[in-house]
Formats: C-alpha cells, structure tokens, sequence
C-alpha cells in the first residue's frame, strides 16, 4: 500500500512537471522544474526500498545484523540532490526575473509569439 | 602510496582553492584576481602534463592509478580514477582554458562580476568529471561545471545571452533530474556506484532485474547525450554557444565533449558484455549519423560565424558518438585523435569570429547572404587590381583559412590525420573484403560533412577578407590574437607529432575497450596504512 501511494506520488509530481515545463510562460516553467526536482528526490530516495521504522544509521558499537537497517546510501544522495536541485532552480529564478526585466514579458522565447 | 599520486587530485583542488580565494577579494581589483587566475591555470596546466606523464609511465601496458578519497577501499568510498583517456582529457581542458584565459584579460574579464572565480569552478568540475571513477560524484561535478556554466554563459549580460541562457539552464536541469533518476535506478538494481565495481555486478544482475537496468542505463544515456549535443537533443547548443562571449565560448567547446567523454568512459563498463550492448550502439550510431547531418546543415545554413562554430561543434560531437558506437578500438583511437584536433580548432575559430566580427555590421552580414541568395546581377564590375590587405586582416585571414582546413579535414593539418585514422579503421573493421554498410554510411556522412564546413567557411572568408575592405579594421591587440595563434600551434604540433599522439591515443583506445584492467586496478588499490598508534 505503502509502495502504491508513494509511486502514484511520484507519478503524479513528474507527470504534472513535465506538463508544466513545456507550458511557454517562464514561471510555469520553473514551478514544472520544481515539481520533477521533488518526484525525483522521493524516486531517488524509494530505490532504497521503503522499510518502516528502521534507522539507516548505526546505533552502537558491536556485531550489527544489516537487516535491522534501512539502506543510508540513498538518503545521502537525496540531501546532496536536493541542495543541488535547490540552487540551480534558485539560479533559474535569478535568471527568469532579469529575463522579464529586460524583455518585459514572461514568455520563455522573451516576445509573445 | 608515493607523493606524485596525490597528485590525482590537485586538478580538482588548485581550481577550487584559487576560485574560493578569489571570491575574498575585492571586485575592483582586476589586475591581481587575473594575476591569480593565471598562475592557478598555468599550474594546472603543468600539473596535467605531469599526469599525462604519469598515465602513460609505462608505454604500452595500461595502468590505472585510483585514489582512494577518504582513505575506504574501493567499493565503498569515491575513489577518483587517473588512466590515459582521463589524462588525455585534463590535458586538452587547461590547454584550452590557458588560451581561454588569455583572451578573456585583453577586455572580457571585466565584462561582469566574478568570472576569475566562475572561470576555476568551471575548471573544478571539468577536471572533477574526468578524474572521478563514482557515478553519483559525477553528477555532482557535472553539476559544479554548470554551475559555473550558467554564469559564465550570463557573462557580459544582454537580453540575448539571458534568453538563451534561460533556455540552456532549463534544458540542463531537465537533463540533471533524467541523471539523477538513470543512477538511482543503477542503484537500486546493483547497490553500488563506483563504476569499476559496476563493471562486475553487471553480468550478474538476475533476468527479471534486467528491465530495470537497462531502462536506468537508457535514462542515464539521455543525460549525456544531451550534453553532448546528439540530434533531436541539440537545438539548444548553437545558440547558447553563439551567445556568449568569445573566451566563455572556446571553453565551452570541451563542455560538450564531457557527454561524449561520460559515454566512451560508461559505455565498455555498463554495456560491455551484456545483450543490451546491440541495440545501444545502434541508437547511438543512429543518433550520431543524425546528428552529423544536422550540424552540417546548420554549418552550411548559418549567416553568422559564430552560429557556424556552434553547427561545427554539433559535428564533431556527431562524429564522436558514431565513432564511439562501433565499439572498435582503432576506430576509437582515431576519434580521439580527432576529438582533441577538433575541440582546439572550434575554440580557436570562436576566438577568431569575435576578432573578425568586430568590424562588421551585423546587418551587413545579413544583407550579403540575401543578395548571394537573389544574384547579384546589378554589381558593378570593376576592375581592382590588388586590392591592399591591412596586417591584422592578413593574420586574420591567414589563422582563419588554417582553421577551415583543420574544421574540414584537409590534409595537411591534424583534422586530416583524425579523420583518416578513424575512417580508414572503420573500413577496416568489416573484415578482409567485405566492408559494412554502416561504415560506408559513416564515411560518407563525415567526408561530405567535411565538404560542406569548407563550402561554409569559403563563403564566409571570402565575404570577410576577400570583399573590399570599406568599414574599419578590427582593433586586435597581440594579446588576443596570441591564444588563436596558440590553439591553431597546438594542432601543428598535433600533425608534426602524429605518430607518438596516434601511439599513445591507440593505448587509450585499447584499455578503454579492455575494462578488465580498469576493474582489476580500481578494486584493488590499497588503502595507506594507518599510521603508528592509531585506529582506524
């Protein structure tokens, strides 16, 4: 049940992203980046298989038994995504707004077609 | 583990220490941030030579120095992986990036806030690509690249580089989540994602796990290969490279040989053995050959020069990728010949349309093509018998004449000697009489690819050197013209120097196609051992 909602979650996160990343307005654009970024980091994140209420890290010293554990590697690759993600739609942002200063339209091509 | 291994990893920490430094001081101090920018590059140029060295130590046996980051064996930390065709790779960027550099400090650097510090992290994540051997560490390099990327691209500012840039900061992001989702899928098939250790886990991955796989490698694929520039994944590359400013631009001709390098690095270890292998490099040529025929159109169709550099790169990455599709040694060793003699020569000519262009009127530029268009029956004839070229336009002219040789594969130059080495391999390849289709495609498409960059560059000379001189010569100062001069030596050497380059590129061919070693290599590097009195 679990697996059936996260994937329609990412489904629907993508599909409404893609959908808005070929829309032709500059803020629809980046709304569509933002929406793909989040599907993608929970996609990334489920291919750690999803197991509940187990730590990914370590508790103690000692012999572990590894299936007491959830996978860390994926959590790690989600934080460093997500900032990366963050900055670049951050940077875009910068971008969108000196596009629509200097052209005084939203469309992406900077002229209403 | 001796001193010079360490050395592994100054290309990525020289740029990032000097990019962080230079951050500290003041914008208005021009003349000490180029002061440093220059030495930090002029080192790392010289500290990719003493890797090449290092890499190719041992003549023709492979060997593959891995560094171990963090000091955990292999599979379990990021190692950063130092063989030939990474050396190789390094070796090109600085060269560029010193030529790059000097060009920019005759009047672009000051065109915006913070290019030196953009320039090396730039320069940081280039080499950082190159020397990892961790597939996620390398979606954080690519990642630092574009970064820089995007400002350096936004440099000197103006409506047209920031629509353009908003196209390409878009296309690149897109392509960054299709990265992420082709190395989580790798992930949750093999766990794991050093790259050697990929090449063992994935003859071993179970049949009902294999859909998954290759639908992650396919995803991955598409990351680079829009990098790279293939057809229908390009339309963004032409434009943005035309936009920016000239020194950005040259630098940017090694951007879209980091998709090519990703693919020629990946394809042996993930495809290698596998059934999937087949239908990848069909795609691939496939895309290649496409891509191939829309540069040479595009070179043949564009009215600007700088749009002409841009096509030029589309074919080079073409060719690339339909060289790299055939899975041959000797044919990969001639396209790497011609990858370096090709990205030396479209930076060279990025740098040598802004010279040129910098006399003309843009509308002017328009104006001749419609009226070679509509013939030109009305102009007047007369008879000027030797019409004065001033010196700047006979050097011009003279670099831009060497230039088209080298972009068209004409003998004498090192463009000739790539496309022959990889040609005449690739007829080879067949067998003893038969020789395949694929190839006699291939040959076609590259030689009339060829043609038509000579037509383009023809047309284009003559209408900038050989036409009456009415507007002013363009103002050229040594310093500008010298990088020019040195990208287009570089390629001389590369003709004088055929044989030892064709030795040494026929070596990295040869280990790329044999990843046994890399694997073998790579997994076994040992960890330092702790020191005296200490625990790990």
């Amino acid at each position: 049940m679990t697996e059936l909602t996260l994937a329609i979650g990412i489904g629907v996160l993508v599909g409404s992203g893609v959908w808005l990343l070929l829309r032709p307005r500059t803020y629809q654009v980046i709304i569509g980046l933002s929406l793909i970024a989040y599907g993608v980091n929970l996609f990334i994140f489920s291919m750690g298989r999803l197991r509940i209420n187990v730590p990914p890290v370590l508790l103690s010293g000692g012999p572990v038994n590894p299936a007491d554990y959830t996978d860390p590697i994926p959590q790690a690759l989600v934080l460093t995504a997500i900032v990366i993600g963050f900055a670049a739609t951050a940077l875009f942002l910068v971008v969108l707004l000196v596009s629509r200063g200097l052209t005084g339209s939203d469309h992406v091509d900077g002229r209403e077609p | 583990m001796r001193l010079a291994e360490h050395l592994i990893i100054a290309p990525i920490v020289v740029p990032l220490v000097t990019g962080a430094f230079l951050l500290l001081l003041d914008e208005r101090r021009h003349t000490l941030k180029a002061l440093v920018n220059v030495i930090s590059t002029l080192v790392l140029a010289v500290l990719c030579c003493v890797l090449l060295g290092l890499a190719d130590a041992d003549g023709s046996g492979t060997r593959v120095s891995a560094y171990l980051l963090g000091n955990w064996p292999a599979p379990f930390g990021i190692v950063l992986v130092l063989d030939r065709l990474s050396a190789l790779m390094l070796l090109m960027t600085s060269m560029l990036a010193v030529a790059a550099l000097v060009f920019a400090l005759a009047r672009w650097h000051k065109g915006g806030p913070h290019f030196h510090t953009l320039f090396q992290f730039l320069l940081m994540g280039l080499n950082g690509a190159f020397l990892t051997g961790d597939l996620f560490n390398l979606f954080v390099f690519f990642e630092v690249l574009l970064a820089a990327s995007y400002g350096l691209l936004l440099h000197g500012s103006g409506s047209n580089r920031v629509r353009t840039g908003l196209h390409y900061i878009a296309i690149n992001l897109a392509a960054s989540f299709l990265f992420l989702i082709g190395v989580s899928l790798i992930y949750g098939v093999t766990g794991t994602l050093n790259m050697a250790d990929l090449g063992t886990k994935i003859s071993a991955v179970p049949a009902e796990s294999r859909a998954l796989l290759d639908a992650g490698i396919a995803i991955l694929g598409i990351a680079f290969l829009v990098k790279a520039g293939m057809w229908p994944l390009c339309f963004w590359l032409p434009g943005a490279y035309a936009a920016a400013v000239a020194p950005v631009a040259a630098i940017f001709a090694v951007l879209s040989k980091v998709g090519v390098y990703a693919v020629l690095r990946l394809s042996p270890l993930l495809l290698g053995a596998g059934e999937t292998a087949g239908p990848a490099d069909t795609w691939l040529f496939v895309g290649g050959l496409a891509t191939i025929a829309f540069g040479a159109i595009g070179v043949l169709g564009s009215q600007a020069m700088a749009r002409l550099a841009g096509f030029s790169v589309l074919v080079s990455s073409g060719t690339l990728l339909a060289a790299a599709s055939m899975a041959n040694a000797s044919v990969t060793a001639g396209a790497l010949f011609y990858m370096v003699s090709s990205t030396l020569t479209i930076a060279a000519l990025f740098l040598l349309v802004e010279l040129v262009e910098r006399a003309q009127d843009p509308a002017a530029n328009v104006l001749a093509v419609t009226m070679e268009a509509y013939g030109d029956d009305q102009e007047e004839i007369e008879e000027e018998v030797g019409v004065a070229i001033p010196g700047t336009l006979a050097m011009l002219g003279i670099c831009f004449g060497l230039s088209g040789i080298l972009l068209a594969g004409l003998p004498p130059l090192s463009g000739f000697v790539g496309k022959f080495a990889m040609l005449s391999a690739a007829v080879g390849s067949g067998g003893e009489n038969s020789i395949s289709v694929f190839a006699w495609i291939f040959l076609a498409l590259v030689i009339v690819s060829g043609l038509f960059a000579m037509i383009a560059m023809m047309r284009a000379g003559i209408r900038t050197f050989w036409a009456p001189v009415e507007g002013v010569v363009p103002k050229v100062l040594v310093m500008e013209f010298l990088p020019v001069a040195f990208l287009l030596l570089l390629c001389a050497i590369m003709t004088v120097q055929a044989g030892p380059l064709m030795r040494y590129a026929d070596a990295t061919a040869q280990s790329l196609h044999n990843p046994a070693v890399y694997i073998q290599d790579v997994l076994s590097a040992p960890p330092v051992p702790a020191l005296e009195g200490q625990t790990r």
